[in-house]
């Protein structure tokens, strides 16, 4: 656990970076500082590994305060991503992941070894290890960037606006690696952005900074959406905060029909008499393959020669209430198809059940 | 009478066992002083680019000093280095490298990237490390650029001290100027340049095996 006890960062001229700031970041899970420009998220996350001192206050380090420790022992067993990547133009990528085991004095071939183990881990294609970093993109530097920062597998990751440099799909595809590392390797991270959406995505708690260098609210993020502290936090958090909080909203309160999917092998005969104007039609492999209406079925025939409309899916137990009200609005049938992990039909979450969930969320939100 | 040849290679013949200790003395006196002065440089370059403020007027004076004539300072150094002494050429040489090799260090100091300083320091490096291991090599490709106008100068620079009585292969000047007599001048000119194309060279070749990392640098 990283603890700031009242720590402020005031400089020579008077300006004040951070002002009295305490919080926790807890053990094992992501803590996002985020705020606009000035608000001295990057000064405090440097406080931590010693970058910056802090002028007055406390930063405990798993109970030890940082300032007893000397700050390249200290910053060895801190990974740290930076913006840029910060690579090392003159050595190989291999060598450059190898940073701190060298700096540790592990032995050549075992430092080596790990940085290889780490490409992999973060998908880089091994065939980049002998490369120089200037042969990479931008997004390849930053994973590179990311495999350094936990090549002597420290408990604690500094991640300094890591991704705001690349282009917004290579954005997103290294969030989500990030989310899918930190899964298997439980780090404490403190991750440092200005973007709003960013820290939501990322983050199992949100720390929001006001310029200045005060905390405005600390909150996970769908309480942070449902329930901002002040004006700036609403602000800052913008639009649509409504529907981005369903994202934090499992779908498992979503009730489903089981009895509106049909297959596509039926006779339309079986399924006329129905009173539901849609249905689910699947395959032999309960695969979803479209919505058929009831009041334009053909005379005869089959369910397979029938013109379908499009459909939306989500995942059981893995998409938010965002995900299925998402798939629903992409069919004239109103209704989302929920499938699970393999893409079979599961059942169907009917507009009357959207209703009901987000009913529900609403009533969550309180005063 | 018959006409003269431009170049009489039976003198040559005659005379290259004087030519080759002319030769080697001439390498001596233009390397020591580029060895010296790339050593006072970096130190210098160094503290230029922690205080800042002593950087301007380092590069001042050292522009000062490039600024006067080899020739005199050559005549003012006679009385203290000797006449016809090494010394006496070298150490100017020495002062001329340094006036092209500090800004030189503290340009390739100057050029490492702040995200790779800071990330070096992030990673814990001790500032000595990150000197040695980091900041210098990146400013290696700066560096031995500013080595090779420095090489080239010291070579050509060296030939002036034959009117002070040691010049290396400048005494073919001399010697050919006072006997209105080509082939020493051609051979002493065609050396010269021989040797700063082949110092320059090795230099390039030095470049592409220290820093194979910044021959495509400008694509990254």
């Amino acid at each position: 656990m990283i603890k700031f006890d009242r720590v402020t960062k005031r400089y020579a001229d008077g300006t004040v970076a951070v002002d009295d700031l305490s919080l926790e970041v807890p053990t094992g899970e992501i803590t996002v500082f985020v705020g606009p420009s000035g608000c001295g998220k990057t000064t405090s996350l440097r406080m931590i590994n010693r970058m910056i001192d802090a002028t007055e206050g406390q930063i405990l380090l798993d109970g030890v305060d940082v300032k007893t420790i000397d700050p390249p022992t200290l910053r060895r067993g801190i990974g740290y991503v930076i913006q840029q990547a910060g690579l090392f133009p003159h050595r190989k990528i291999v060598d450059n992941v190898a940073t701190v085991p060298y700096l540790l004095g592990w032995d050549r071939k075992k430092a080596r070894d790990r940085a290889m183990e780490l490409l992999e881990r973060v998908g880089l294609d091994l065939k980049m290890a002998d490369r120089y970093p200037f042969q990479l993109s931008g997004g390849q530097q930053q994973r590179v960037g990311v495999a350094r920062a936990l090549a002597a597998d420290p408990p604690v990751l500094l991640m300094d606006e890591p991704f705001s440099a690349v282009d917004p799909i290579v954005r997103t595809s290294l969030q989500e690696e990030l989310l899918r590392l930190q899964a298997e390797l439980n780090k404490t991270i403190v991750f440092v952005t200005h973007d709003i959406d960013e820290a939501i995505k990322l983050g199992d708690r949100v720390a929001v900074l006001r310029v200045g260098g005060r905390l405005a609210q600390l909150a996970d993020p769908p309480t942070l959406l449902a329930r901002p502290a002040d004006d700036f936090v609403r602000e800052f958090l913008g639009r649509d905060r409504g529907i981005r909080r369903l994202s934090f909203v499992s779908d498992e309160g979503l009730r489903l029909r089981a009895d509106l999917t049909v297959s596509a092998s039926a006779d339309v005969s079986t399924v006329r008499g129905t009173d539901e104007p849609w249905l689910a039609v699947v395959d032999g492999e309960n695969r979803p393959l479209g919505w058929a209406s009831v009041k334009d079925l053909p005379d005869a025939g089959t369910l397979a020669d029938v013109r379908l409309a499009p459909y939306g899916t989500f995942v059981r137990g893995r998409d938010s209430l965002r995900g299925a009200l998402d798939a629903a609005l992409l069919s004239p049938s109103g209704s989302a198809i929920a499938v699970d992990e393999e893409g079979r039909a599961e059942g169907v979450a009917t507009r009357e059940a959207l209703d009901e969930a987000l009913g529900k969320v609403a009533g969550g939100v309180g005063a | 009478m018959h006409e003269e040849p431009l170049v009489r290679w039976d003198w040559i013949g005659r005379n290259w066992p004087s030519i080759q200790v002319l030769l080697a003395d001439h390498v001596v006196m233009a390397l020591v002083p580029i060895v010296i002065g790339l050593l006072v440089a970096l130190p210098l370059g160094l503290a230029g680019v922690r205080w800042r403020w002593l950087y301007q007027p380092t590069v001042g004076v050292m522009n000062v000093i490039y600024s006067l004539p080899s020739l005199a300072v050559f005549i003012v150094l006679i009385p203290v280095t000797g006449l016809a002494t090494r010394t006496t050429v070298m150490v100017p040489l020495t002062f001329y490298a340094m006036a092209v090799l500090i800004p030189a260090v503290v340009d390739g100091l100057s050029s490492v990237p702040d995200h790779v300083r800071q990330s070096a320091v992030a990673m814990g490096f001790t500032p000595l490390r990150r000197l040695l291991q980091v900041e210098l090599p990146i400013a290696v490709p700066v560096v031995l650029a500013g080595l090779r106008v420095a090489a080239v100068s010291s070579i050509s620079l060296v030939s002036v001290g034959a009117l002070v009585g040691r010049g290396g292969l400048g005494y073919l000047f001399i010697d050919g100027w006072q006997r209105q007599f080509y082939t020493p001048i051609i051979v002493g000119i065609v050396l010269v340049v021989v040797l700063a194309a082949i110092a320059d060279l090795l230099l390039v070749l030095a470049q592409r095996l220290l820093t194979p990392w910044s021959r495509a640098r400008g694509a990254a």
